[in-house]
């Protein structure tokens, strides 16, 4: 106990210690965390659009203060030929095309059916499909509010009587469809993550590199000792950004944490022993920190792609799904998601919690059994 | 305890593969003695010095360490040695006292001892002002003595040094090896590898390892007269042209 | 000259006995591509769902039938008290639950109007966006069957095109996207690690001592980097092509000369990190950070730079790879030409220039 204990002294002193790396564990969480979560969105907003009004009636008018009351939209040049709304598209400059045809009114008024055609750049495939439910929407409310204008001077017929089903939306968890509250738990989890795994993948490596780790071997430090040492500084310090991180998210991205942080503390000591069995088993293999950093970032390329992070997992092909069933950043993201913002219990989480309980073990047995005194 | 011998190892050979590099050594050293371990480049000597401090486990005959067998209990042997290598083995980030207290703390030394000796050493070289430097900002010859130093902190009954003077200056090489007859004086036994024949001569008894093999092994003024030349440099080169 | 294409063959013998990078330089691109077409996307398609139906009778098992016969949706399970909702939410597997009030059917006849309340999980609010909208079409059309005999009056019918990518696939967006990481990886990353890795082992100097001229010297050092980035943006092109079904709208020559103007800035670029850093990690860090960060987030490759505060967009500005992601998305997708793109060719070819020069001056001063 006493030697492991000497040996985090150690390793916390050449932490603190190194000018170059100082910012990087502790400036970079705080950057990232800054910037990811505000660049980090999907969420479709300021929708450029160019409006076509052929009709220039009190009804196309109309439509076209809905679409400028809206929030998403930002409605320019209104007066445009379809041709300019084109090449603007073609530009890049405006997203999406509305043209009102020529006798709108008169139609929808006689022959009680209008049509509205809506062009919209769909390279961004997701972006386009929520564009397009914004659109489709405003032009539905304005849609009923002329069926009960128009209908309000019709006899009413009393023999027809329509049956409906009516629907309510209820948005749970996230009632104002905030991008952030999704994005900051996730981000955490990448940054716990990325910092563990790559601080204690270099780390012995460095040592076989400057060939101290030989010295090391020749003492009568057992392979434990030395193991948990290397490790323990590491394991705090990814306990610490997690702490840090969900701090930033809660006071200043106001992400609830509806349940028990002591639920995700559990799961994250669990998960951050993985990635350091991981990169332990990754400095055994590997003879420069060089190589060790390209075979840590291939893996967590791969393992961020695959998280559920951006792309819902639900998505993927159902291979791809067997294969994040590998992926322990997936468990962690779920977990802390499920937790903080719907307030998940223990006994909710406990599936993830076993898997990544015998997912640290595996790494862990393999890292211990992988690493030799001897040669 | 009342052995003769330190070290004292039987045909010892390391295979890697089809190629042998340690080809079934035989020697003792006695204890305080200082022995010096010599060979071109590649002729086995790394090697066969891995064996003896436990990190590469022999592929056949024995050997045994400060009264410890190399197979069964290298464990017991590190907390008997102390070793130095050609490739610098203090850390660079820390200070000179935090090396100590760290190389100290390992080998399970309290802090009091720690402090008490690495005192010594510091006073002793005379680098009270240096002590809160960090190491890497140490010129070589002083890295090498404070590594010395640090090697000694747990008290080894034997030290092995790993081509201890490497790029150093003929001064500090000189400052060097009296630190070693010093401690040679005090029972500590010395294992030293060089390339340095006039260090050759500074030793009690040298062995000269070609391809695998140790082809001589005697005090420097035997091996002299063995081979009739002034040098053990004229023995060395007689040797390693076969 | 003879000298300078000796030096280049040494370089590429350098790379080419580097299997470990050699693999990443080249196993990377196509893992990615492949990731990312196939299993990175935000279609959706069979999402979870519960049902908590507290009618039970022919109406409401009616439209259950009608909703689970989408592909977009799985009913996952039945719940059987209100407890539940929040119960199965919580462990995540579903995203969203119909709940059909009582008495439905008999609701719907007598006053020709039932109720069903769907709670999305919304978490993630684009996918709860995108299935309400998907359950509303859905009991729109079961309406508008329902009442088959009425022809709903003033019907405003919207036409909706989606220009470029009808189907809305998610591998157009990537595409570029992941040929310009490739690029900026491959020319800025790699060249700024060579290039430190001589200066680290002392054959810098060796070089520069040499009778090579700096330049010459440099210029060996980028081109096979050239030739390897090239290599790498034909191979995604043609898996985007072939395996993804990637349109090629514009003109293919266009494409390449743009592609090269984007690698000679990123190699710029990399030469720019290699003079202010000393060791290998450093330059590997610098990299990192400051090119392939702001290339994944800020390019708007991943994410529309429309979503982002104002700072970030205007940052997103000076990111060379926003402009090449534009100027590829224009020629590939929209068949779009120079005469559509001249202004962003040319705000790549003013950073270019600026990095070249730039970097050009930071060697000269390193040198004296």
């Amino acid at each position: 106990m006493k030697t492991i204990l000497i040996i985090v002294q150690k390793e916390f002193k050449q932490i603190f210690r190194n000018k170059a790396m100082l910012p990087i564990i502790f400036l970079m969480p705080i950057i990232q965390i800054l910037i990811l979560s505000n660049a980090a969105t999907f969420e479709v907003k300021d929708i450029r659009l160019a409006i076509i009004d052929n009709d220039k009636t009190s009804y196309s008018r109309d439509l076209i203060s809905k679409f400028n009351a809206s929030s998403y939209f930002i409605v320019s040049g209104e007066s445009a030929s379809q041709k300019q709304a084109q090449q603007s598209i073609q530009k890049g400059n405006i997203d999406a095309i509305i043209e009102i045809p020529k006798y709108f009114e008169r139609d929808l008024i006689k022959d009680k059916t209008g049509s509205i055609s809506v062009q919209i750049d769909a390279i961004n495939g997701a972006t386009a499909g929520v564009a397009n439910g914004y659109i489709t929407q405003i032009i539905q409310s304005f849609n009923t509010k002329i069926i009960t204008d128009l209908q309000a001077y019709q006899p009413k017929n009393k023999n027809q009587s329509l049956k409906m089903i009516r629907f309510n939306p209820a948005f749970w968890y996230n009632q104002t469809l905030d991008y952030k509250t999704f994005m900051v738990p996730g981000i955490i989890v990448i940054l716990v993550t990325m910092i563990t795994f790559f601080l204690s993948g270099m780390n012995i490596v460095r040592e076989k590199e400057i060939g101290t780790l030989e010295q090391m071997n020749v003492t009568p430090i057992k392979k434990y000792q030395f193991i948990i040492g290397k490790l323990l500084p590491f394991w705090i310090l990814g306990i610490f950004i997690l702490f840090f991180g969900m701090n930033i998210g809660r006071f200043l991205f106001h992400v609830p944490l509806l349940g028990n942080p002591a639920v995700i503390l559990l799961f994250s000591s669990i998960y951050i022993l993985v990635f350091l069995g991981m990169g332990f088993l990754i400095s055994n293999f590997t003879e420069t920190q060089q190589q060790a950093m390209f075979i840590a970032w291939f893996f967590v390329v791969i393992f961020i792609l695959m998280s559920g992070l951006f792309t819902p997992i639900e998505s993927m092909p159902v291979w791809a799904q067997k294969i994040t069933e590998f992926n322990p950043v997936r468990y962690f993201i779920e977990v802390i998601r499920l937790v903080m913002l719907k307030g998940s219990g223990f006994y909710d989480i406990l599936p993830q919690m076993i898997k990544i309980t015998i997912y640290a073990l595996i790494m862990n047995t393999l890292a211990v059994v992988s690493y030799r005194k001897t040669t | 305890m009342k052995r003769e011998h330190s070290i004292s190892v039987k045909n010892l050979t390391k295979k890697f593969g089809d190629f042998t590099a340690v080809d079934a050594i035989s020697f003792t050293v006695k204890k305080g003695e200082i022995f010096g371990f010599l060979g071109a480049n590649g002729a086995g000597k790394t090697t066969a010095m891995k064996m003896l401090i436990g990190i590469s486990k022999p592929t056949s005959g024995e050997a045994e360490v400060a009264g410890f067998d190399v197979y069964k209990s290298t464990e017991k042997i590190k907390k008997n040695i102390g070793y130095m290598s050609q490739k610098f083995a203090l850390y660079d980030d820390l200070t000179v006292r935090e090396n100590a207290q760290f190389f100290g703390g390992i080998y399970g030394l309290s802090k009091k001892v720690i402090k008490e000796r690495t005192q010594a050493f510091i006073s002793e070289l005379g680098i009270d002002d240096i002590a809160d430097h960090l190491v890497g900002s140490l010129p070589l010859g002083w890295k090498q003595k404070l590594a010395f130093s640090v090697a000694l902190l747990h008290r080894p009954q034997i030290i092995f040094l790993d081509e201890p003077t490497g790029g150093v200056d003929p001064i500090t090489r000189r400052q060097f090896w009296e630190m070693i007859y010093k401690q040679a004086h005090q029972g500590t036994t010395i294992f030293v590898t060089t390339h340095y024949m006039d260090e050759a001569e500074y030793c009690d008894r040298v062995s000269i390892m070609v391809a695998g093999k140790i082809e001589a092994l005697d005090s420097p003024e035997n091996l002299r007269k063995q081979f009739a030349v002034n040098s053990m440099n004229e023995v060395f080169l007689k040797l390693a042209r076969g | 000259m003879k000298r300078f294409i000796g030096f280049i063959k040494k370089e590429f013998f350098h790379i080419f006995r580097d299997k470990r990078s050699l693999f990443i330089l080249f196993g990377m691109p196509i893992a990615q591509i492949l990731l990312f077409g196939f299993a990175v996307t935000n279609e959706i398609n069979n999402v979870k769902l519960a049902i908590y139906d507290q009618a039970n009778d022919v109406e409401s098992q009616k439209l259950i039938q009608n909703i689970a016969s989408s592909s977009y949706f799985d009913v996952e399970k039945m719940l059987y008290n209100k407890e539940e909702v929040a119960a199965t939410f919580k462990q995540g597997q579903v995203k969203a639950i119909l709940i059909f009030e009582p008495d439905f059917a008999k609701k719907l006849t007598k006053e020709g109007v039932a109720d069903i309340q769907v709670v999305t999980d919304a978490t993630e609010p684009n996918t709860a966006m995108t299935i309400t909208n998907y359950i509303a079409a859905i009991i729109k059309k079961y309406n508008d069957n329902f009442n088959k005999i009425t022809t709903t009056p003033y019907q405003i019918q919207t036409n909706s095109r989606m220009l470029y990518n009808p189907e809305l696939k998610s591998v157009f967006m990537f595409v570029p996207g992941v040929m310009t990481i490739i690029l900026m990886l491959v020319s800025a990353m790699m060249t700024s690690i060579s290039i430190t890795r001589e200066k680290e082992i002392g054959t810098m100097e060796i070089l520069l001592v040499s009778p090579l001229k700096p330049l010459q010297v440099i210029l060996g050092k980028v081109f096979p980097y050239i030739f390897l980035s090239i290599i790498n943006a034909v191979v995604i092109l043609l898996l985007g092509f072939f395996v993804f079904g990637m349109p090629m709208q514009g003109s293919l020559f266009l494409l390449g000369l743009e592609s090269i103007l984007f690698i000679i800035s990123a190699l710029a670029l990399g030469i720019l990190i290699s003079t202010i850093s000393e060791t290998q990690q450093t330059a590997m860090m610098i990299s990192l950070m400051g090119l392939l960060l702001p290339v994944i987030l800020l390019s708007g490759f991943i994410f529309p730079i429309a979503s982002m505060p104002k700072p970030l967009q205007w940052l997103s500005n000076i990111v060379p790879a926003t402009w090449y992601i534009i100027i590829i998305k224009g020629i590939m997708l929209k068949g779009v030409g120079l005469l559509t793109l001249w202004k962003e060719s040319l705000i790549l070819l003013g950073m270019t220039l600026f990095f070249i020069l730039l970097s050009v001056k930071k060697y000269k001063i390193r040198l004296e």
